[in-house]
This record gives C-alpha cells, structure tokens and sequence, in this order.
C-alpha cells in the first residue's frame, strides 16, 4: 500500500530529467565518437527500440484512427475500402447527424461532466480535510481511521451495490447525479484521503507552527494555508478519481439509466445497441466519445502523466 | 503531531467518513448480511443462513454457472498476468533507457487507449473484427494469417480469449506506467557504477533494475488481480449480459449481474446477488490477504 504516493516532489523532477533525451545521451556516445545513427537515435542499439516502440504505438493507436477516419465517410465508402482516408467524394457527415438528432448527446455530456467534476470537488475537499486530520492530530483510533479508509482502496465499492441500490431507492436518489456524485465520492475518496495525508505531511512545519503562534485557529490554518499548498497534488488525485468516473457504466446503468440523468458512456452503451446495423451511426457514436478525451488529453497529457507517475513511485 | 482539541479533529473527518461509510462500507457489510437472508414476493427478508451459498456451490444448474464465471475468470486473469504485465514491462523499460529520443512521444501515445471507457474500445474492436466490415480479415491477409481469420467473438472457442486480448490491449499502460514511475526511482548512481564497470544493458535490467521493481510487480499483480475480478464493463457491452456465446465469455461480474437483475425467464434477486457477490468479495479478499502477506514478509525480512 505504501508504494501508491508518498514522495511526490522528487519523483516529478526525476521525470523531467529522464525525459530529456539530450542532457543524457551526449555523454555515452562522444566517447566512442557518434555514428550517424547514432547522433539520430540516441546511444547506438536503440534503433530497434525504436522499432519495437514504433511498432506498439501503431497497434496502440491505428483502431481509434480507424474508427475516427470511417466516421466521416458514406456508408459506401466505409465497406468499400475502410483503410482509405476519406475524399471528397466520400466525406460525409450523416452519422454525426443522426446521432446528434436522434439523442441528447450533448445532455449525456453535460451530465458526465458535472458527475466527474461534482466528484472531484468532493474528493479534493473532503479527501483534504480528513488527510490532514489523520496526519496532522494525534487522537484515539487514529490508526484504526486510516485503515478503514484504506480498506477501500482495495475492496471494490461494486461489491455492495445490492445494498447501494437499496440506499439510493431509499433516499429517492435514483436517477440522479447526486447519487453518481455520492457514490464516486466514496470510491475515490480512499485513494485521495492517502494520496493527499502523505502530501500534506511534507508541508514544513514551520509553517503552521507560525501560524499557531499568531493565535491562528485550526479552521483558519487548514483553509488558508494548507488547502492552497495541496495544488500540485490535486493532479495526481485528479488522475485516479476522474478517468474511472467518465468511463464508469455499472453505475449510471444501475442507478441513473433515465434519460435525463445518463451519462455519456451509458448513452454510447445503448445508442450503439440500438443502431447496430447503422455503421454510420455507430462510428459516429463512437467518434464523439473518443474526441472530447483526444482533446483534452493533447492539451493536459503532460500533466496527466506527470500526475500518474508521481502518484505510483514508493 | 499536535494533540488539539477533538472537535476540530471530528469536523475535518466527518464529511470524507460519513460518504465512504455511508456509500461504501457500509453497502459492503450490509451485501454481505443479505447473502444470508431470503425474500418472498412481498419483499420481506428472512434468514436462511447458508441456504443461498449452498444454492450457487451445489446446485446443479447454478453450480454449473458459477463454476464456468469463476472459471473464466481464472483464464481472464491468466491471460492478462501472461500479456499485459511482461508487455507493460518491456515498454516501460524501453522508455526509461537513457538518452532514447521521443520517449514521451511514445509514452503518450502507448498509454491514450487506457484513457478511453472500456465501453468505446470494445465497441471499436467489435468492428474491426466484424466479418461484415472485413478490416481484420484484411489485415491479416497482410501479414500473411488471412487463413486463420474468424469470427472471434461469436465462437465459443475464442470469445473469451479475444475478449481478454481487448482488456489487455487497452490497460496495458497501467502496468506500463507504474512500472515506468519505479523505473525512474532506480537510483542514477548505481545504474552508473554497473555501465562503469562494463555491465551490459541487458545485465543490467536483470540484475539490478528488476531486482528494485520487485515491489511494484507485485502491486501490479494485486491491483489486476482485483480489476479482473470485478470485470463487467467490456463483457456486458460486446456480449451483453448474458455473456454469449453459450456463457463462454461469462465472468463473475456478468454472473452477478445477471443474478441480481435477473435475465430471460429467471427472475432477478437481490439476496441471490448479494450472496454472489460475498463470493466474489472473498475470492478478492484471498488476494489481497495474500498480498499483503507477501509484502510484509519480505519487508521483514529485508530489515533483518
């Protein structure tokens, strides 16, 4: 357990450096004199690194192209050669318009952003609050806190939908996003709790040393000192909480599959199932999905990852 | 530490303790109390003990079922033990070799399916590997398998292997990751001394590099152990909940689902559910338990 966090400060900047291949590479290969292959690729043998990497990101890559590429093409054109990009004979964009007109597409994004974020704010705040608690004050069952907590870390929440079905129905929560949010804040809350206690015990103590001794209260000391301090580590948190909440489909199809509550993934569930012999439809369908995550992840991939590593490294 | 005053302490936890509690542990415990109790058609809960253990365990129609979820999980997970971490390994030790151009290129690119819903990346190879599109057909014939080509997903032999090879091509980058981040903790130093002392890449992988990740190998073994376990996502979209064809593709996760919703002519239960889901809560326990004996054991022993 204690390989998920802790140490996040070095780990980023191990990352910086690593990834800049020219600060390393000089040294290994002007001893020996670079080669023109060298001097293109890095240090000598690297080349079918290269090929070997070269060759997974196409595999990685080439099905969401695909998928992406026949999407704006007639439906005559994606049978007759699907690996051709599409001309200007054959571009058409009649999926997107019949998934556009034939659901609430942009209502099932909507709702998926507002139950990602509405989680994530939770998270970082309730997650924050209860990490500095449990790191900062010594009490009764302190260890005993952390452990539960912990707990759900490992044990997956699913296990308990019986009776998270039940509680739903019984708080008139069904087909709500409040109750996506209230189940989302739970599953991610453990991860963030631990995440963010490790974070916060890095914080100098003299910071809040000081502030005691001008008679600041705990409240005051949290909200203005410490929540602002625990920016960088939001990443990390943000990494773990929000991907498994948009892609989630057990729980918005268990506890919000309404119409005016589903969320995209959910949406793209069951248009599918509907239109399966559309392939324009469905190509569509699946295009929409996959380019709001294309574009975000070009502009925060940095980020994203920079947040992952940091949070994995013991 | 500072010992204050414990209602500062109590309103700080309250709000993270009363949603997990209220959310998650406490649905956990009371699933695991239903497991033991019936309901009639009015919906009033009676205790049966193990009556609904022994009905999934021994009977024949839901020990069959059962058996073949649980089975094909086994397999699942084996597949994705065999595949996904070596694969995520070699990458994340390409990635971190010293000096290599465009590592992050490659390293974002590799990790973008993992971003994805499960629901869209099967959807995605359900159509590649349609017989009525034919681009797998046709890409196979290009590397010279085109005879080998079928209908992977409707054939009771290989639906559940592709199924598999799908999960595994899209969270191959969460071992890739994780195991890149214990990659990058490996002390320069040491790397530096053994290339000194003209140690080979190769040797050095072996012998120091994967000695040092043991402890995050080990994390990745557990964390898809329990990703596994609890799969239902890419199953129910591609094959629906009845996890076709003939319940070859059924994993624990559709059985559950199945058994509490019910399907086709069975109706749905959630005690029944409940009960499968204990099952599937002490097959994940055993892991992890296992796990963190492991952990401790070795700790101990490194401090000896």
């Amino acid at each position: 357990m204690h390989s998920v966090s802790s140490s996040i400060a070095p780990t980023t900047h191990g990352a910086d450096n690593l990834d800049d291949p020219g600060k390393n590479a000089g040294k290994l290969t002007t001893r020996r004199g670079p080669s023109l292959i060298q001097r293109s690729f890095g240090p000598a043998g690297h080349i079918w690194v290269h090929i070997v990497l070269c060759l997974y990101a196409v595999i990685a890559l080439f099905p969401i192209a695909l998928i992406l590429i026949n999407s704006v093409k007639s439906r005559q054109a994606i049978f007759d050669n699907p690996l051709a990009f599409p001309s200007v004979e054959t571009f058409s964009l009649i999926g997107f318009h019949k998934v556009l007109s034939n659901t609430n597409f942009l209502l099932y994004f909507g709702n998926s952003l507002i139950v990602t974020l509405g989680s994530l704010l939770l998270i970082v705040l309730f997650g924050a609050m209860a990490g500095w608690a449990l790191s900062e004050y010594k009490f009764r069952g302190n260890r005993l806190m952390t452990l539960f907590m912990a707990i759900g870390i490992m044990i997956p929440i699913r296990l308990g939908t019986v009776s998270i079905l039940q509680l739903v129905v019984a708080l008139d929560l069904i087909n709500t996003r409040t109750a996506l949010i209230l189940v989302y804040t739970a599953q991610g809350l453990p991860l963030a709790v631990m995440i963010l206690s490790e974070f916060i015990r890095q914080i100098p103590t003299e910071l809040k040393d000081a502030a005691r001794c001008d008679g600041v209260g705990e409240f005051k000391i949290f909200f203005q000192v410490i929540l602002p301090l625990i920016r960088p580590a939001i990443a990390t948190v943000a990494v773990f909480t929000m991907i498994p909440a948009w892609n989630d489909l057990w729980f918005p199809l268990i506890l919000a599959p309404g119409d005016q509550t589903k969320t995209v993934t959910l949406g793209v569930q069951q248009f599918i199932g509907q239109y399966a012999t559309d392939w324009n439809s469905v190509l569509a369908a699946l295009s929409m999905a996959v380019i709001p995550i294309l574009i975000l992840y070009t502009l925060f991939s940095r980020q994203l990852i920079r947040g992952l590593t940091a949070g994995a490294v013991k | 530490m500072k010992t204050a005053r414990p209602w500062h302490i109590v309103v700080f936890l309250a709000p993270a303790v009363i949603i997990y509690s209220l959310f998650s542990a406490l649905p956990l415990l009371d699933t695991l109390r239903l497991g033991f109790y019936t309901a009639n058609d009015a919906g009033v809960h009676s205790f049966v003990g193990l009556d609904n253990y022994r009905t999934i365990l021994f009977d024949a129609d839901w020990s069959t079922a059962f058996w073949n979820a649980m089975w094909n999980n086994v397999k699942f997970f084996c597949i994705h033990m065999l595949l996904q971490n070596p694969i995520g390994l070699l990458l994340a030790t390409l990635f971190s070799l010293k000096g290599l151009r465009g590592a992050r290129t490659y390293r974002t690119l590799i990790f973008l399916p993992t971003l994805l819903s499960v629901v869209i990346i099967g959807f995605i190879w359900q159509l590649i590997i349609s017989p009525l599109w034919g681009v797998g057909e046709k890409l196979m014939t290009l590397v010279g398998l085109g005879d080998y080509f079928a209908p992977f997903l409707g054939q009771e032999s290989t639906a559940l292997f592709t199924l598999s090879l799908i999960s595994v091509w899209q969270y191959i980058g969460i071992p890739m990751m994780l195991i890149y981040a214990a990659l990058l903790a490996v002390p320069e130093e040491v790397l530096e001394a053994a290339h000194a002392e003209g140690a080979s890449a190769m040797r050095i992988f072996w012998q120091i590099k994967l000695p040092l990740i043991w402890p995050t190998l080990g994390l990745v073994t557990i964390l898809t152990f329990v990703a596994n376990f609890n799969a239902f996502d890419l199953i129910y979209s591609v094959k629906g909940a009845l996890a076709g064809p003939n319940y070859s593709s059924d994993l624990l996760g559709t059985f559950f689902y199945r058994t509490f919703f019910g399907y086709q002519a069975q109706v749905g239960s959630p005690t029944m559910g409940a009960a499968v889901a204990t099952l599937m809560f002490l097959v994940i326990l055993a892991g992890v338990g296992t796990y963190f004996y492991l952990v401790q054991r070795k700790l101990t022993r490194y401090e000896l």
